[in-house]
């Protein structure tokens, strides 16, 4: 395990080091979500209504502008053909990134979504679905985004190869992830939503790092 | 890409790959490596055949022509990183660093590093972590005199150790006593090209 404590001790300091990459993608969330009112209109009763939505699409977007450097630069400058060659499972190497990139990723935008929130009006009983929604899809965001990130990587424009490959694999989360906020709004029971986001993070946890290092393995070679 | 290539290593053993660019010495050292599958042929370590070459790895260091050196991490930092991943508390990160000529640079951000620098910086991974195999593809690019000297230093050490080193190297050598094997001779791929080549010139 000292693979996956090193790799994730190192990209947390070089995430902090380098801040203005995580930063980027809360701007870009914050801007996303701030259009909405000034495209739409002020009025209440319509952000209210698609407030769920827009904060989860400016997520995925905004998640999807940080997984294009995710192995990139350790891809570049030769670290990942020493991290293959660690002796230890890749998958521990995949899934120490993955947690980093949650870490400096997904959970600031979870922070920063009751914020943003608030700017689209969105009901009082939306806020614990919608935070707990994030916390349950965030990190199949991050898992499902390593796999097509290994994919892509040596891949000239992989940026926008990366998007066509994971958007439509984030679908079911967006789907369900506002589907929560809109049932708890409405005062409809939650937990059947919440649960299959669950479920999904547990799926992507299981398989996607193993896909993510077959992917790794093959840029190397 | 290689016909009749075949070698052996043993304790303290060096073996040094001549050849002329693209003659295939990067490709044998990432082959030896694991991080190009073979499609013929057979490695063995210690006598039994390798299967699993992502355990495998543990046992060599790999040195390529990409330095995997992190600007935005120190000397130390960098060091320390691999010291954490190759699962070594007792590896001493400054003297790795000093006996590559960067003891005081060691809290140093790497950014600042020359290319010759940044280089050692990645030779000196060699020493947080012991591993009986070294896979050296031509360290001594972008090093000074004594840097070079630094460089056979550690490697005659390795050696008296009872390590083994594969050096891929076209210039002067820094490997006493090292066999050499000259690659370009299996590679019927490279001398095909250079026919080819030749044809076109024509």
């Amino acid at each position: 395990m000292s693979v996956f404590g090193a790799v994730l001790k190192r990209d947390l300091a070089l995430a902090i080091r380098q801040s203005a990459d995580s930063f980027t993608v809360l701007a870009f969330f914050a801007i996303a979500v701030v259009l909405f009112p000034l495209g739409v209109g002020p009025e209440t009763n319509t952000l209210a209504k698609i407030a769920g939505g827009v904060l989860w699409v400016s997520a995925l977007l905004a998640a999807l502008l940080s997984l294009d450097r995710l192995f990139t630069v350790d891809f570049e400058d030769g670290t990942l053909d020493q991290l293959v060659l660690s002796g230890e499972p890749l998958v521990f190497v995949v899934l120490a990134k993955t947690a980093a990139h949650w870490l400096t990723t997904g959970l600031p935008l979870i922070l920063l979504s009751p914020v943003l929130a608030l700017t689209l009006h969105l009901p009082a009983e939306g806020y614990g679905a919608l935070l707990t929604a994030l916390l349950l899809g965030t990190p199949t965001v991050s898992l499902i985004g390593a796999v097509g990130a290994a994919l892509v990587l040596g891949s000239r424009r992989g940026g926008v190869l990366l998007s066509f490959l994971v958007l439509p694999l984030y679908v079911p989360i967006l789907i369900f992830g506002t589907l929560s906020v809109e049932a708890a709004i409405l005062g409809v029971p939650v937990k059947a939503t919440l649960a299959l986001l669950g479920a999904m993070a547990l799926f992507a946890a299981v398989l996607a790092p193993w896909a993510a290092a077959a992917a790794l393995r093959q840029a190397t070679e | 890409m290689f016909t009749g290539l075949e070698f052996n290593l043993g304790s303290g053993e060096a073996v040094v790959l001549r050849g002329p660019n693209g003659s295939g010495k990067t490709t044998l050292l990432r082959l030896m490596a694991g991080l190009t599958r073979r499609s013929a042929g057979k490695m063995t370590w210690g006598g039994a055949e390798i299967d699993d070459f992502e355990a495998f790895g543990a046992n060599l260091r790999f040195i390529g022509h990409l330095d995997a050196v992190k600007p935005a991490l120190s000397v130390a930092e960098n060091l320390a990183f691999w010291r954490d991943l190759w699962g070594n508390p007792a590896g001493n990160l400054p003297q790795a660093a000093a006996k590559l000529g960067l003891g005081h640079l060691i809290d140093f951000p790497a950014r600042l590093l020359s290319a010759g620098q940044r280089h050692r910086l990645a030779l000196a991974r060699l020493l947080v972590a012991p591993a009986p195999l070294w896979l050296l593809d031509e360290p001594g690019n972008a090093l000074d005199d004594a840097s070079l000297n630094a460089l056979a230093a550690i490697i005659a050490d390795h050696r008296a150790r009872g390590g083994m080193v594969v050096i891929a190297s076209h210039g002067s050598t820094v490997v006493e006593a090292g066999r050499a094997l000259d690659v370009g001779a299996y590679t019927p791929a490279f001398n095909h090209a250079r026919e080819d080549h030749w044809s076109d010139a024509v």
